[in-house]
């Protein structure tokens, strides 16, 4: 294992070349929080099943989860997340139940777009709660906010800087052209792009140096999977242990919109979703005090299976926090129920907590911000003891 | 999955930039420049002189009226050698089978009733390597030791030269585990052997080879520049995702028959052609949607599913109306229910549209307050696209969507408003709305003016035409897209990508435009290449990465 120091960091910069943002980075600050979006809609009612609900087995006649890891005696985990089990057991799992938006919307897009800006039914919000999260800083490190991927994503948006990056190799300008496009783009009358073009500089700066670092994951068992999120997950544990004052981390998944024969979808899904999170973990050693790791997705789906073994968009959904602070091995939330009058439209499952609460809590408790009327504008988070 | 809404299009930019100012006149020089730009690919010196002979107001007319101007020949020559874009689906899956067409085909045992012998030995070699996790081996076992180097060492004429020996068989074998060279034939100008090897490895891919190779060298070649922006504006507009299922043998027949007649012609065509193409059906899973009614009756059947909202919800929220303009979950259930029953015929093989009496929900619906009585059928879902058509959030969601193209991300509303009264008057008639944009104050003000951030397919294709760049294989060009954050026919989300400079506006991508310029003009494209004196390569990447060429 390589982890880069003080020393070697700042002589990528070369001596007293320090910029200022650095000496924060190396020696406080070092806390991070990874955000996996599930995009399409998780169905939570399969990935953690509420066996133990009377209703359950009646709404889902071929996708009940029929062997599921009893949790608790009411709640058990889809077997495709196996792998989690002992972080359960060793209390650094906690999951959520019932979570979702206020806003009603089944729309796939509105419903991440609330979710992501952080203020559901407000679409003129013009930055991500993500970038909210982040405080102002006069010396924060070019790479504090990453987003895994061509594109930013709409919650890490906003006026603190936050770079989008495919790899950490392929991070940088190749052919030595970097130095004139540097100018180029700094002497540029285009506000825009001259803005994004020095938050980019400075960040291939700093990745240009992890990259120098070798690096081997802490042990051969933590083999991340080879799927796109895997890599992304590899690629967030080595800018975390190159100590460079990543705040905020950002990934995602796609393709949980299992309108149709949605069990061996699922299956993959879930499997990778823990086999990626549970290498990150064993990668992450005991650096897990400093990371809570957070998923979401933008709504649940019915409680009742369509005719065709999927299921259609719905209203709550789980959340998992992953962490070495986190209150884990138990399922926070009030369970709202599947029976037909305790359903939301007789549909679906009801929201009883807020995806702000959870939200809000992490960033306050873990990120240190506690200026959650700005992260979240309009709402105030009430803290679920998941911290 | 589906990330953004539309309406975002329709907020400030996150980063108000440049002071904009819709009523400041251009100088004639940046006139030209200006709908160069817009109206175009990318800025040639041909197109230059072409303006400078005609004028630009008969240059745009002209553009407005592709049929009036030859096709590049050269492009017509291309485009002929690319023998899945007029095929049917049917078509497409007898020669180009996707995976699972593949699959059934040989589990089933029909695969000894494939005439072709060649065809036949293609399809179990597939199968093979899809049991294999895709291992490609290569094929020394099939030739000698000298074979083998001839393939691994000599030169693409060499290899050309040995595989003309062989019988077609062997040459597909071979073709298929090519021992060496397989960069050198995939990027070479023998776009026909290139084809072949593609076609011997993974058939289907041949189709998505066709579609991106036709799509990136018409906007490269075309003269019909304007017509080209709109096919990829309106296939944009109407998203389907190349990779769901079935779409791997409709996509072609999609942007062939619903997207490209109609681009400069009248909006329900538009609608129309995409409501009943098994593409669209399938892609929002209309298909499948039936009545409550239908689906008791077919329940423990496979496909008896009941409802499904999806294509009605994007019909309204992505593709008329826009988000939030004036419908309500209510009209969403109920235009669904209208169109329930309009589904496809043997989807196993791309199908048709066809319309299933039996699933449709016969009941009476109320669509945006009309009332659709009862027993319509099939007629059900066409009175929808009539009310849809009358409805003013319609003609104002086109309209802000094409002056957000071709004017600026956030279009000044006077404009918008009479773009949206053309497509009133003129009952959605596309061309008249883009006169009036043509010809309005706004389009030629400095708010305007290089207001726009090119999307990367836009930004590459004008990179390709600025260098005057040979193009012999798109296949790494539409890699570099794809890494850009834009892979062609694989955009996921019904929404289509967004034409706002803050989609594209952010580091890796950045970073992606700058390193794809050096690699460019420095000739490491593989596929394309460019003549610059090595003197003037440095410069001219630099120029193509910099910050003004990103703008159009």
């Amino acid at each position: 294992m390589q982890t880069m120091t003080r020393r070697n960091i700042l002589s990528c910069f070369g001596l007293g070349m320090a910029p200022g943002w650095l000496a924060r980075a190396v020696t406080g600050g070092k806390k991070t929080m990874v955000v996996v979006f599930l995009r399409g809609a998780m169905d939570g009612l399969s990935a953690v099943t509420p066996f133990g609900d009377k209703a359950y087995a009646g709404h889902r006649p071929t996708l009940r989860v029929a062997d599921p890891i009893d949790l608790d005696g009411f709640f058990g985990l889809n077997p495709a997340l196996r792998s989690w089990k002992p972080l359960w057991d060793s209390k650094q799992l906690a999951i959520v139940q019932a979570t979702g938006s206020p806003d009603t919307t089944r729309s796939h897009f509105d419903a991440q777009d609330y979710m992501e800006s952080g203020t559901p039914g407000r679409k003129g919000t013009r930055d991500g709660w993500l970038n909210r999260a982040l405080t102002e800083e006069k010396a924060a490190s070019p790479i504090r906010a990453v987003a895994l991927g061509a594109n930013l994503p709409r919650a890490l948006r906003g006026p603190q800087a936050a770079v989008a990056v495919n790899s950490i190799a392929s991070f940088k300008v190749r052919d030595d052209a970097q130095g004139d496009f540097m100018s180029m783009y700094a002497n540029s009358k285009d506000t825009v792009l001259k803005s994004t073009s020095h938050e980019t500089f400075e960040a291939v700066k700093l990745i240009d140096s992890i990259n120098k670092q070798s690096y081997s994951p802490a042990t051969g068992s933590a083999a991340y999977p080879g799927s796109r999120f895997g890599q992304s997950l590899l690629q967030i544990a080595r800018l975390i242990k190159a100590g460079a004052g990543m705040e905020v981390a950002f990934t995602d998944i796609t393709g949980w919109d299992t309108h149709i024969n949605q069990a061996p979808q699922l299956n993959n899904l879930l499997g990778d979703l823990s086999a990626g999170l549970a290498a990150f973990h064993e990668d992450m050693g005991s650096r897990m005090q400093d990371i809570v790791v957070v998923t979401m997705s933008e709504f649940g789906r019915t409680a009742r299976e369509n005719g065709n073994r999927g299921t259609d968009h719905g209203r709550a959904n789980c959340m998992f926090v992953l962490g070495g602070g986190v209150k884990g091995g138990q399922v926070h939330g009030q369970w709202p129920g599947l029976g037909p009058e305790q359903l939301y439209e007789n549909r679906d499952l009801a929201i009883t907590t807020d995806f702000r609460d959870v939200l809000g809590e992490l960033t306050a408790k873990h990120l240190g911000n506690k200026n959650l009327a700005a992260v979240f504008p309009g709402y105030s988070p009430k803290f679920r003891g998941i911290l | 999955m589906l990330r953004r809404t539309v309406a975002v299009l329709l907020l400030p930019a996150l980063f108000a930039a440049i002071p904009v100012s819709f009523q400041k006149k251009l100088s004639k020089a940046e006139r030209i420049d200006h709908v160069l730009n817009r109206l175009t690919f990318g800025v040639t010196d041909a197109d230059r002189a072409a303006i400078a002979h005609l004028g630009v107001e008969k240059w745009i007319d002209l553009q407005l009226h592709p049929e009036r101007m030859p096709e590049n020949p050269a492009l017509l020559a291309r485009l002929a050698q690319l023998d899945s874009l007029p095929m049917s689906s049917d078509q497409i899956a007898e020669k180009y089978p996707p995976a699972n067409v593949i699959r059934q085909l040989v589990r089933s045992g029909r695969i000894d009733q494939v005439k072709d012998p060649v065809m036949r030995a293609r399809l179990e070699r597939y199968e093979e390597r899809l049991k294999k996790n895709g291992k490609v081996e290569s094929a020394p076992f099939l030739l000698t030791p000298e074979e083998t180097k001839t393939l691994r060492q000599g030169t693409l004429e060499e290899r050309k030269a040995f595989l003309a020996k062989q019988d077609p068989a062997m040459r597909d074998a071979i073709l298929a585990r090519l021992p060496g060279g397989r960069q050198d034939v995939m990027n070479g100008s023998d776009l026909g052997l290139r084809r072949e090897m593609i076609a011997a490895q993974q058939p289907n891919q041949v189709v998505y080879h066709d579609l991106t190779d036709a799509k990136m060298m018409r906007a490269v070649q075309s003269t019909h520049q304007l017509e080209e922006i709109l096919a990829d504006f309106w296939f944009n507009h109407f998203n389907v995702f190349y990779d769901k299922g079935i779409n791997r043998m409709l996509t072609s027949s999609y942007e062939r028959e619903a997207i490209r007649p109609h681009v400069l012609g009248n909006f329900k065509d538009l609608l129309l052609a995409t409501s009943q193409h098994p593409s669209m059906l399938f892609y929002l899973d209309n298909w499948t949607s039936m009545s409550e009614e239908a689906a008791e009756r077919g329940r423990g059947k496979k496909k008896a599913q009941g409802l499904n909202e999806n294509y009605a919800r994007e019909l309204l929220e992505l593709h008329t109306m826009g988000v939030d303009k004036g419908y309500t979950q209510k009209d969403v259930t109920e235009v669904a229910r209208c169109f329930t029953g309009w589904s496809i015929t043997a989807p196993r093989v791309g199908g048709s549209f066809t319309f299933h009496q039996r699933m449709h929900d016969g009941g009476e619906k109320l669509v945006l307050g009309h009332r659709i009585p009862a027993g319509g059928g099939k007629e059900d879902g066409l009175k929808v696209i009539d009310i849809l058509m009358e409805h003013p959030s319609t003609a104002r969601f086109i309209a802000t969507k094409l002056a957000q193209r071709f004017v600026a991300d956030e279009p000044p509303p006077a404009l918008v408003d009479r773009m949206a009264k053309s497509f009133t008057r003129t009952k959605g008639e596309i061309r008249p709305m883009l006169q009036a944009m043509f010809s309005s104050p706004e389009f030629w003000s400095e708010g305007a003016y290089k207001a726009k951030m090119k999307m990367p397919f836009e930004m590459v294709a004008s990179a390709l035409r600025a260098t005057n760049a040979q193009v012999d294989s798109t296949v790494v060009l539409t890699q570099h897209l794809a890494s850009l954050g834009q892979p062609l026919y694989k955009k996921v989300e019904p929404t289509g990508y967004y034409n706002s400079a803050e989609e594209w506006t952010n580091s890796a991508a950045l970073l992606g435009r700058m390193n794809f310029a050096m690699a460019l003009t420095s000739n490491k494209v593989p596929g394309v290449r460019v003549v610059i004196a090595p003197s003037e390569a440095r410069a001219k990447g630099l120029a193509l990465g910099g910050p003004e060429f990103q703008r159009h």
